[in-house]
């Protein structure tokens, strides 16, 4: 397994869709995808499979928000209707562990089944946003189907960039500099769809205001078709707003429960592995306190920011939410308050740990508006709070709390 | 001197009789900054807590010669007022506003830049020169007058460094937030040519953090440019990969964005990179004290 360069975006919160969602939005931007039917229960299986306008070879897809699905087993090509039958059985229900789900796996709930395609070649195609040149960016590769960021790094020539002007949007001669390097060079009916693959494709990107659109592979068949036999599609979350129709079809399901929680509640939340759970103010903030936690000994059960206008509930839910996770064996807060009250903070804190009757360790440590307030109100509580006075201070007690556990 | 805002900087405040706009200003005043005008469509001709109100920023700048501009609008309209305040010859535009969609900055970047003016932001908490000015959200008390140039792309990060820096008597020259978000209006480089030429600055803090490649960039202008003491601190070294987008953002940056890419930038940089946050006040402090910066 490849992994170059995987980092979490911890800021920058983006809403996935699922491969079927996206081929469906594929389909109204005209760029062409196998057809298909889903399937969700295995009742409706037979029906839906004998609805398939093709016959087999068909492709039996996993429908999870995890990417490599194919190594896992969650792709499958079926030669007969009964095959497809067992391969949709064996997946409906069941979890797939990819390299991007964790151990425990995602429990597949959908199941796509799709044409088979008689694939000629295979290419790359996306577009995102290029954060250094501050504009959209369209990369394409002649390579596709293969790990693309390991292509990336073994050939980068084989790796073509466009960066698209907005107020132009894509521009023919922009093909011609993708289209023009693919060795050997394709047909004119196939660069043609191509040039229409990435236009609508970009106009989709812009529409429906994504981070990511990718299809890998896009492939020409033996008919000289191009098709999305793929499709990854993620929207930018502060754009929901104006994308209710995307909005309303995204699946919660997906979420880690935990995370669906604090979503609700405007809470920034990302579950980790680790027993000391944390919350804070400004994710920058939250994840220099992870890594406090990570340098005393210990390691971080979550990431949570609380954002800068918390109030006193919405800081209750988050320790809530933070305790409600089984692993964590101690719990640091770390403020510092700005527009976030000192003195709000500890009451939200001190009526959430009365609730939940905590046993565990809760180290607190205040700075800014209010702070002192903050620190009487918890040391008034009669609850067992350890109150620290600066982030040295902090750290030593974590490495205490780890040493005693 | 110091950088972006000083005495002769005079703010209008762009949503000003919202929640957050009200409380903001309310603090910023207390701090000393010359609040001379706020604007919210409709509400023109008001007053609001001593400060007059204007329907259109050109209006705002026309009677009160403001120059720098601290936006509170929501996401949906803050693309918009951004232009606004360009578009009126705003010359430092400061966004506050969280949440506003990647496309919308991309196209306010590049207005801003066409116009001459200067944005920092979106999702900042705004610029202080400590004893001039305050245009933002950060607590005021924790700053102090002084040498050390602070960039950030956090905010209560920012905060936490300040107040270290602070009580080791390390005073700030100026303290910028760049904003927390992909695509913002000013990078770690601009900011570093001005406080580069700034008489004031003996030395800065930069803070980074996991993601994107600003900090490599950074580290790479300053072998170049820069020869201020830096002390640099990533946030992020104990976040663990995965949750993260498809593909395409790895081939972008090409390898760069972890934290330990980072560190390994700057270090080769010559740049010190303090790896424990709760000691970074001081490493500051033997740094600009051994290269005789205060």
């Amino acid at each position: 397994m490849l992994r170059t360069s995987n980092k979490p975006e911890w800021r920058q919160k983006n809403m996935k869709l699922h491969e079927y969602q996206a081929k469906e939005l594929f389909n109204k931007w005209n760029i062409p995808v196998p057809a298909g039917v889903l399937i969700t229960d295995e009742k409706s299986a037979v029906e839906k499979i004998q609805s398939m306008n093709s016959s087999p070879p068909w492709v039996v897809k996993a429908q999870v928000h995890a990417g490599g699905r194919g190594k896992a087993g969650g792709v499958q090509l079926v030669s007969s209707k009964d095959e497809a039958v067992s391969a949709i059985s064996r997946l409906l229900g069941g979890r797939l562990v990819t390299h991007q789900t964790g151990p425990e796996g995602a429990v597949v709930r959908k199941v796509l089944l799709e044409e088979g395609l008689a694939i000629e070649r295979e290419f790359y195609l996306s577009v995102t946003i290029d954060r250094s040149a501050g504009r959209p960016i369209v990369i394409f590769s002649p390579s596709g189907g293969m790990d693309i960021e390991a292509l990336a790094a073994s050939t980068p020539e084989l790796i073509f960039r466009e960066h698209v002007d907005p107020s132009l949007g894509w521009m023919p001669y922009q093909t011609r500099n993708i289209a023009y390097r693919i060795e050997p060079l394709p047909e004119a009916g196939v660069i043609r769809q191509i040039g229409e693959a990435i236009r609508n494709l970009y106009n989709l990107f812009i529409s429906c205001d994504c981070s990511l659109v990718e299809i890998n592979p896009l492939v020409t068949t033996s008919s000289g078709r191009i098709v999305a036999a793929d499709a990854k599609l993620d929207v930018d979350n502060n754009a929901l707003f104006r994308q209710k129709q995307l909005a309303s079809i995204y699946d919660y399901e997906e979420m880690d429960p935990l995370e669906r929680e604090a979503g609700e509640f405007d809470l920034s939340y990302i579950r980790l592995d680790g027993s000391v759970g944390c919350m804070v103010n400004g994710a920058g903030l939250a994840m220099a306190t992870m890594d406090v936690i990570q340098a005393a000994g210990a390691s971080p059960a979550n990431f949570l920011d609380v954002g800068g206008g918390a109030g006193e509930e919405k800081i209750g839910r988050g320790l809530e939410i933070i305790l409600s996770d089984k692993h964590v064996k101690a719990v640091l807060i770390n403020i510092f308050g700005g527009i976030l009250r000192c003195d709000l903070l500890a009451k939200g804190v001190c009526s959430a740990a009365s609730k939940v009757s905590v046993d565990l360790p809760m180290i607190v440590r205040l700075r800014g508006t209010n702070a002192e307030e903050g620190a009487a109100i918890l040391k008034e509580s009669g609850l067992r709070f350890r109150v620290a006075g600066d982030l040295a201070e902090a750290a030593a007690l974590v490495q205490e709390v780890v040493g005693e556990n | 001197m110091s950088i972006l805002a000083d005495e002769d900087t005079r703010v209008v405040v762009q949503g000003m009789t919202g929640r957050e706009g009200m409380f903001h200003t309310a603090r910023m005043i207390e701090y000393g900054t010359v609040v001379r005008a706020g604007v919210t469509p409709g509400k023109g001709g008001r007053n609001a807590g001593g400060v007059p109100v204007f329907n259109t920023v050109a209006e705002a700048v026309e009677s009160e010669q403001v120059n720098t501009s601290c936006i509170f609008v929501p996401p949906p309209f803050a693309a918009d007022a951004v232009m606004e305040a360009a578009a009126a010859g705003i010359r430092l535009i400061i966004c506050i506003t969280e949440g506003i969609p990647v496309l919308d900055a991309l196209k306010v970047v590049e207005v801003v830049k066409e116009r001459g003016s200067i944005l920092i932001g979106p999702n900042c908490p705004g610029v202080i020169s400590p004893g001039k000015t305050k245009v933002g959200i950060m607590p005021g008390p924790i700053h102090r007058p002084g040498n050390i140039g602070v960039i950030s792309r956090s905010g209560t990060l920012t905060y936490e460094v300040v107040d270290q820096l602070s009580r080791e008597g390390l005073g700030q020259s100026s303290c910028i937030g760049i904003g927390g978000d992909p695509i913002v209006g000013s990078s770690f480089i601009d900011l570093l040519e001005m406080f580069r030429v700034d008489d004031q600055t003996h030395g800065v803090v930069l803070v980074g953090e996991i993601g994107g490649n600003a900090e490599e960039q950074a580290a790479a202008y300053i072998i170049k440019n820069f020869d201020k003491p830096v002390v640099s601190f990533i946030a992020g070294r104990s976040a663990p990969p995965g949750k993260r987008m498809g593909h395409a953002g790895a081939i972008i940056s090409g390898g760069q964005g972890g934290a330990e890419e980072k560190i390994r930038s700057m270090k080769d940089a010559g740049i010190t990179v303090c790896l424990d946050l709760p000691t970074l006040g001081s490493t500051v402090k033997s740094i600009m004290t051994g290269s005789g910066g205060n």
